[in-house]
């Protein structure tokens, strides 16, 4: 028998369609339909200056904007050669603010997830939780979701006052919370029975697979971009890579788990630690001049107006940034012919990769374990399809 | 004096207009069907903090024969116009539509080759959230505004003629332009 | 990344490694920002993917990614029109690069890598639904993000944006909304 499930279907995430042959309810093969969020994001980007498209970077994956921003703009300043400038207050904040989408992204998944699978408080328990995240976002940049706060240099704008005690709050809050969710599911039978053992794949099938993220930690290969390529001073930070044993949905979950209690030590040591001095490097022609000093000299003046005009050449050559976001390895490659204007901008989506592994997970599996499946490698589907 | 003073008591009088819309209005159920980025502030405002039930509206039917009120949150891609049709034409009358975020309104910042600019070229539009994303605040408000707005409809004649199906499919203008597909790729005519 | 004499010891390794086993398919290598490239030849490529990923002292198990670039129009565009860029990572070196290939017509494209990785499958979809280049011997090469109706391949420097004029009050009667109107 042939299902048709999507492209409108709750628990595809979005408007993922999966065309699935069945046999009773045993899943004979599953063929993922994608591209009903195609967007053209790559193509719009090469018609854009390089700080016009950090906008849409955003757009690109919801969940966790703001690793997106990072991506965009750690790729764009290593095409410029000038990460050396980036002050450390700047690279601080953006590991703050990377690891607090990464809990948020994980709450979404996590209420999303639990939704798919019956325990529908969850959904109501991690947005809750979400909500004070999206409060820092909008104290730090005026909007909920899309802050865009991260800049080419640096920031948008420096923390505002009282930003510190807002993350300390969630500090200190979050953990007992992620007790919480543990305790309602780990030793929850319809959780366990719903997870464990369920779309299992091994270390080797997951690194064939391309597989990154969660999602290949959860098979037990020790691979996060972190620890292997570190950027924006994540080497200064001290936390753990979990990994997980058996590969099936329950021991991702676990995982992520894990991941959110990292983070907010991450984010702990960052807060902290947090460095003085300037928010935005320096870089005449790059990066626009302060407000105060722009209204006062003539250079400023001018580099702020050629800056917005006709934006920043950029020397020719091509670079792959990969910054680790919620979902995996997501990586920008931007190829630069010398102009202001981007040859090519591809990004390296970890949800795309990740949901061609899907047909695998779910093969010979019950027609249920594909909702837990596709729940499991954590897919978006805005960055899938972009 | 009037006709009030000689029924008996326990029954009120009101129009049929005022009866039905207060029903309808107190039970809009939404449709749920997320797209983009914006689907993800809608489910927000369906959950703790916004807390759509408030408004009798918590559940978000997921077959479009139960649904009263599609929110359409986010792009609109070309391959997504036909399903975004079908959905639509599925939904029992009288039904409604809110555009939700610039996306849907009107393409929003994207506009290239694979997005619709604008949702009101395939199905008619009640409401327009602007915002990218648009707050939960600012969807509340939509809702409440498409609240008035079904106020004032009649029963006998709704403000929106509402053509059937068959007919809307060649209004100029919309959707004419494109074949029409169903979800498994084939020509419906 | 982390430490740089590992860094130019695996660009050495490779390019010996490379060099002996596929003489004259390395067309030569580049490094910019500190991120090392090959440019190999088309038709060796599949061979030398195998070979990297089973040489035990390279060991590049991981492929990351597979990106194409249009260079249609630019001075260097004789060099070859399109790019082919595979991003490689080996998890037990902790080291990535990349391979290059350079063609001059979409039809001349190097062969599918779908039997070594799972995961070239889609990537290479996607490269040929967008820029149109055909592996060979790639099992299902068939539109995967964009729309079904959608003819030719959006990432192409000669296929325009597409870009709708918006309709406002002053320039009412120059847009008009209407289904002959072919921007619309
Ligand atoms: S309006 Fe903005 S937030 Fe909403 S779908 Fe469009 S890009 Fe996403």
């Amino acid at each position: 028998m042939t299902l048709n499930m999507g492209p409108q279907h709750p628990s595809t995430h979005g408007v993922l369609r999966l065309v699935l042959e069945l046999d009773g309810e045993t899943v004979v093969s599953c063929k993922p339909i994608l591209g009903y969020l195609h967007t053209g994001i790559e193509k719009e980007m090469e018609t854009k200056l390089y700080y016009k498209s950090l906008p849409m970077t955003d757009r690109m994956d919801y969940m966790s904007p703001m690793s997106n921003n990072l991506g965009f703009c750690l790729a764009v300043e290593k095409l410029l050669g000038i990460e050396e400038e980036i002050p450390a207050r700047a690279k601080w904040v953006r590991v703050l603010m990377a690891e607090m989408t990464r809990i948020n992204s994980h709450l979404v998944w996590l209420g999303t997830h639990a939704l798919d699978l019956g325990a529908m408080s969850m959904f109501f328990y991690t947005f809750r939780d979400r909500e004070l995240i999206l409060d820092m976002y909008e104290m730090l940049s005026g909007q909920r979701m899309m802050a865009t706060y991260f800049r080419i240099g640096g920031l948008m704008l420096d923390v505002p006052k009282g930003f510190d005690k807002a993350v300390r709050k969630f500090i200190k809050y979050q953990p007992g919370r992620i007790d919480e969710f543990e305790d309602l599911l780990n030793n929850n039978r319809i959780w366990q029975m719903r997870t464990m053992g369920v779309a299992k794949i091994s270390a080797e099938d997951a690194i064939n697979c391309g597989l990154t993220g969660p999602s290949l930690r959860g098979s037990g290969v020790k691979y996060d971009v972190r620890k292997a390529f570190p950027y924006s001073d994540y080497d200064k930070f001290d936390f753990q890579v979990p990994i997980g044993k058996s590969g099936d949905v329950y021991s991702r979950y676990l995982v992520r788990m894990f991941e959110m209690r990292e983070s907010l030590k991450i984010a702990e040591q960052a807060i902290d630690g947090l460095p003085e001095g300037s928010h935005i490097a320096h870089v005449p022609g790059v990066v626009l001049p302060p407000r105060e000093d722009m209204l006062g000299k003539m250079e400023s003046l001018i580099y702020h107006f050629k800056i917005i005009t006709d934006g920043f050449k950029v020397p020719r050559g091509s670079v792959y940034v990969p910054v680790e976001s919620g979902k995996g390895e997501m990586g920008f490659f931007i190829d630069s012919d010398g102009t202001n204007i981007p040859n090519r901008v591809r990004v390296r989506p970890p949800s795309f990769v990740n949901l061609s592994a899907l047909a695998k997970l779910v093969k010979g599996r019950l027609l249920a374990d594909v909702v837990a499946a596709i729940g499991s490698i954590d897919i978006v589907l805005g960055e899938v399809d972009r | 004096m009037g006709l009030e003073e000689k029924i008996p008591d326990g029954i009120a009088l009101t129009t049929l207009d005022a009866m039905v819309n207060w029903a309808r209005k107190r039970s809009v159920w939404p449709l749920g069907f997320g797209l983009a980025c914006c689907a993800i502030e809608m489910m927000s405002t369906i959950a703790s903090r916004f807390d759509m039930a408030r408004f009798g509206m918590e559940v978000m039917r997921s077959s479009p024969r139960q649904a009263d009120l599609m929110i359409v949150a986010g792009r609109v891609s070309n391959k997504m116009v036909p399903v975004l049709r079908r959905l639509y034409d599925q939904m029992p009358n009288p039904k409604w539509v809110i555009s939700m975020g610039a996306c849907a309104s009107c393409g929003g910042i994207f506009n290239n080759y694979a997005i619709k600019q604008g949702v009101d070229r395939v199905v008619p539009v009640d409401i327009y959230v602007p915002g990218c994303p648009p707050r939960p605040e600012q969807l509340i408000d939509g809702i409440l505004m498409l609240y008035k707005k079904i106020e004032k409809e009649s029963v006998k004649r709704p403000l929106i003629t509402q053509p059937n199906a068959q007919t809307q499919d060649e209004r100029p203008g919309e959707v004419s332009g494109q074949p029409h597909r169903n979800p498994s790729g084939e020509l419906n005519k | 990344m982390n430490l740089s004499i590992d860094a130019s010891f695996m660009e050495q390794s490779i390019t010996d490694f490379l060099n002996n086993k596929f003489p004259g398919k390395v067309l030569g290598d580049y490094t910019y920002r500190g991120q090392f490239s090959l440019y190999v030849t088309a038709d060796a490529l599949y061979e030398i993917a195998l070979a990297l990923k089973e040489e035990a002292a390279l060991s590049f198990d991981f492929l990351v990614d597979i990106c194409s670039v249009d260079h249609l129009g630019k001075a260097w565009e004789s060099e070859g029109r399109y790019e082919i860029v595979y991003t490689l990572l080996s998890l037990e070196h902790t080291y990535r690069f990349m391979l290059r290939v350079k063609i001059a017509d979409h039809t001349v494209a190097p062969q599918s890598l779908c039997d070594i990785w799972h995961s070239a499958n889609w990537l290479e979809r996607e490269v040929w639904d967008m820029m149109g280049i055909e592996f060979k011997k790639h099992p299902n090469l068939t539109k995967i993000v964009t729309d079904d109706d959608l003819e030719g391949h959006p990432l192409r420097k000669d296929f325009g944006l597409v870009y709708e004029e918006p309709q406002f009050s002053h320039n009412h009667d120059e847009v008009l909304i209407t289904p002959d109107n072919p921007n619309h």
